[in-house]
């Protein structure tokens, strides 16, 4: 029988011992004779949140499709767990063979957020992996790296062996293959490397050169071997509808955050918002078909067994057939025990109609993200919302008996001004306005609006990559002013105010646009005892600034500076297809408060077109 | 009653069925409320036809008997639903020990009675247990012989902490066999609403009685199977919750 790797008695005295034993439904049993490489696929964070995240189930299954390779997870061990682990030296272990993750030939670590850095060091630490990747011995598993993230892989670059940039489907097998053929030659690591590097989308840092200027600039980005390309390529695939998709997701026990079924409607966004990393990394939108997308619902749900489903996208809105989709699903499913999920959503007549279908309207909240306070500003950032759109929506919802509304703004963006802060107040007390213009007797009760800000972070491949960050105080300073203008609002009593922690935000900035340099103050942050930065009541931003200090690096010059146009930026040498002239045009246009059109409108020519699918070619045969 | 797969609420035939299964290994550690909803979409998996409450968010109508705890394994969990197309028991336990994890096995199917009266979680009156020493908390003497002479005190009292203090108990009167062979402790334990005595908290008083401290993490816990009354508190007539139920053909 499989051995656990902790005791009883550790089990039996820490938090969900059930986080650490694998053995779940779907999750992968093979014979470790008839395997050529094992691969540890990790989310560095605990169980809960690691286990709701699609992208992991779809490599695993895609591994494990090959009888070659066994790809085994591992999460985050709790503070708890990590504690005991340091005390008595016991190796990070895999869920389901629950052996030691150095005796793996890959760990893969995907990297969703930028305050998991420090996650992803105690992962390496616990797993008694050499932190600095130089330093690793022959015999050390290799360690890559993936996710949105590594689209500025350059605060990491000192820990990952490789990163894999964009999506797994396409070359990871090819990856596989090289390692293969490396295993039974017997080569060096570095030999391996050089290989590896020359498989579409990974990037090696140790075969590039980096050297800044007197005043800490970027001054050259080279390649140290002859062989390694100038730009790595993001991996992407073209037909959504024809890969990969996990089946049989793995279930687990306790409950995590994404207890369901994923339906993952298409990638990418046509929309264009200037604010956002993920609408210019997944260029172009990719639906997948809805034949597909059907036969998905019934073989994930008779194989789990979960008793959800819930769609996935950036904005399912602007999926071609989601009236189609929707309607089967409630068709289907609606009178079966099976709830369906319907996030992000435009509010209007058809999504009203069919989410009163499938939740309580009494016990459900609607959720709006206008981002920003003003029309101006939504200009600026090119959300396309107009205000008459959300009174709208907001209108119809209420008489439909809502009478929750949350609203999710940013504070900080550029060019912002005092009258676009106060925006925030006056757009949700107009909201609470629109409520009470119904009559008394055919509302339901009073109207209740929360709204909430986070502070802007200027991302890599967006329009705002130029633009300078907010310092702690600013942010800060801003919420207040909201604050204050809810207080001075006709409905202040149905207002409600929350904001982000701005200490984060500054770090999420500084790791985000960060260079190579970067890594040494996460690695001090994280000997200090920087860990699980993301759960606020175990933030130690007193920790972080120390870091940065002691390796001698300011903040400032990774936040708040402005940035020339033609300054090379660490994050050039990576590919996209969406081209910086693009973001550059874009930028000056937002500057100008100007729009521009969404894809399906008219294409603004961002480069993505050059990949030849998606939306770029709809309606063209 | 709300039938599975049509259109519209109606009143249908539904069968009560009682489910017994062994939970080992490393499923110790899932806690009941976790087996509560791994079972929910085990028999989803299973394609069994069970019913479902009535209302907006509909649960699958399921009564679990005695909840057990994390770290205790057990070899006689039982859990009562209610199916509308119900095949052999042979078929229904082929079916559920198709979608089990490893640990978790069907031990068997069967047709219980209709009514309230039989629901599983009321009706458990009393549990056997196996207990052992882990390896390295065995105590050092002739307990075995010292167990018996505990056991066949007249009274065994523990004291218990409650909230408003602390409080003397009997526990005797809720242990209802007690013996011991190969260093393998076996009891049967008062269980359920009523009285309820946890095979730890026997050993707790052993310890007491030993003069010695019974030390965290020292057992390992089994519970063997549990029973309902069919006589009275005082002339009782144990049943296995298994016993109630006919096999289906």
């Amino acid at each position: 029988m499989r051995k656990l790797a902790l005791s009883d008695e550790i089990l039996l005295s820490i938090e969900k011992p059930a986080r650490y034993i694998g053995n779940e439904v779907n999750s992968a049993k093979k014979d470790l004779n008839n395997i050529d490489i094992r691969f540890a696929m990790c989310f560095p964070d605990i169980y809960e949140i690691g286990m709701s995240y699609l992208g992991i189930q779809i490599l695993y299954d895609m591994f494990n499709q090959r009888e070659d390779i066994y790809c085994e997870r591992v999460y985050s061990p709790w503070v708890d767990l990590h504690r005991i682990m340091k005390e008595r030296n016991i190796p990070l272990f895999a869920l389901e063979s629950q052996d030691p993750i150095k005796k793996f030939d890959f760990l893969g670590i995907t990297i969703q957020y930028e305050m998991c850095y420090t996650n992803i060091l105690q992962i390496l630490d616990l797993s008694q992996i050499t932190i600095l990747a130089k330093n690793r011995k022959e015999t050390e598993p290799f360690v890559i790296g993936g996710g949105p993230c590594t689209y500025n892989p350059e605060p990491l670059a000192d820990f990952f062996d490789m990163f894999y940039i964009g999506e797994g489907e396409t070359s990871y097998y090819q990856l596989m293959d090289v390692y293969k053929e490396h295993k039974k030659s017997g080569k060096s690591r570095h030999e391996f490397l050089r290989n590896a590097s020359q498989v579409p989308g990974i990037y090696v840092p140790s075969l590039y050169d980096v050297t800044y200027d007197e005043n800490g600039l970027l001054q050259s980005f080279t390649p140290n071997n002859e062989n390694t390309p100038l730009t790595v390529e993001k991996q992407m695939v073209l037909d959504v509808s024809q890969t990969f998709y996990p089946k049989k997701p793995v279930v687990p026990f306790i409950k995590v955050i994404q207890d369901r079924v994923v339906l993952e409607l298409q990638r990418g966004c046509i929309r264009g918002c200037r604010f956002c990393q993920a609408g210019m990394l997944y260029r172009p939108t990719r639906e997948r078909d809805l034949e597909i997308l059907k036969e998905y619902a019934y073989d994930m749900l008779q194989n789990t067994g979960h008793e959800e489903i819930s769609l996935s996208s950036l904005s399912s809105s602007d999926y071609s057939d989601l009236q189609g989709l929707v309607n089967f699903l409630i068709d289907e499913f609606g009178n079966k025990g099976i709830n369906i999920s319907l996030p992000s959503l435009r509010i209007d007549a058809f999504s009203l109609d069919v989410m009163q279908k499938v939740q309580d309207v009494r016990k459900s909240s609607l959720t709006f993200a206008p981002e920003a306070g003003s029309e101006r500003m939504r200009d600026v950032i090119n959300k396309g919302l107009t205000e008459e759109s959300i009174l709208n929506g907001a209108g119809l919802a209420f008489e439909s008996g809502w009478n929750r509304i949350k609203l999710y703004f940013m504070l900080g963006l550029p060019t912002e001004t005092e009258t676009d802060i106060k925006g925030i107040a006056w757009l949700s007390d107009k909201i609470a306005r629109r409520y009470y213009e119904i009559l008394k007797e055919e509302r339901n009760g009073k109207v209740q609006i929360v709204a909430s800000t986070s502070f802007f972070v200027p991302k890599p491949f967006t329009p705002f990559q130029w633009s300078p960050m907010n310092t702690k105080k600013e942010f800060l300073d801003k919420a207040r002013i909201v604050n204050q203008e809810m207080k001075e609002q006709l409905n202040r009593k149905s207002l409600k105010y929350s904001w982000h922690e701005a200490g984060l935000t500054v770090l999420e900035g500084a790791m985000a646009r960060g260079d190579r340099r970067v890594g040494q103050a996460i690695l001090k942050a994280y000997e200090n005892g920087a860990l699980y930065d993301s759960w606020s009541e175990h933030f130690k931003n007193d920790v972080w600034l120390k870091a940065f200090e002691s390796v001698g690096l300011d903040l400032d010059f990774y936040t708040t500076r402005r940035r020339d146009l033609d300054e090379p930026l660490p994050w050039d040498f990576i590919n996209i297809g969406v081209t910086k002239k693009f973001l550059q045009k874009e930028w000056k246009k937002a500057r100008a408060g100007s729009r521009s059109p969404n894809c399906r409108e008219s294409c603004a020519g961002c480069g993505a077109g050059i990949y030849g699918g998606g939306v770029c070619i709809e309606g063209k045969s | 009653m709300r039938a599975v797969g049509l259109e519209f609420t109606e009143e249908v035939f539904v069968l009560k069925a009682r489910v017994k299964f062994s939970k080992q290994g490393c499923m110790k550690f899932v806690g009941h409320l976790d087996m509560m909803r791994y079972f929910q979409k085990a028999i989803r998996r299973a394609n069994i036809d069970v019913a479902y409450s009535a209302g907006f968010s509909p649960h699958m109508i399921m009564s679990f008997a005695a909840p057990l705890g994390v770290g205790l394994t057990s070899d006689g969990e039982y859990f009562d639903i209610e199916v509308g197309v119900c095949f052999s028991s042979k078929e229904m336990l082929r079916r559920l020990n198709e979608v089990m994890v490893d640990n978790i096995e069907i031990l068997s199917f069967r047709k219980i009675d209709e009514g309230k009266a039989n629901n599983a979680m009321s009706i458990v009156a009393a549990a056997d247990y196996t207990v052992t020493f882990r390896g390295d908390y065995r105590p050092a003497t002739d307990w075995e012989t010292k167990l018996v002479e505990f056991f066949n005190q007249d009274s065994i009292t523990i004291l218990k902490k409650t909230k408003k203090g602390e409080n003397i108990i009997d526990i005797k009167p809720m242990i209802y066999a007690l013996s011991c062979s190969n260093e393998i402790i076996s009891m049967q334990l008062a269980a359920g609403s009523i009285n309820h005595l946890k095979p730890e908290l026997v050993l707790e008083a052993f310890a007491q009685y030993m003069r010695t401290q019974l030390l965290d993490f020292a057992l390992e816990v089994n519970r063997v199977e549990v029973y309902a009354n069919e006589g009275t508190e005082e002339e009782r007539r144990l049943i296995t919750l298994e016993a109630m139920g006919e096999e289906i053909a």
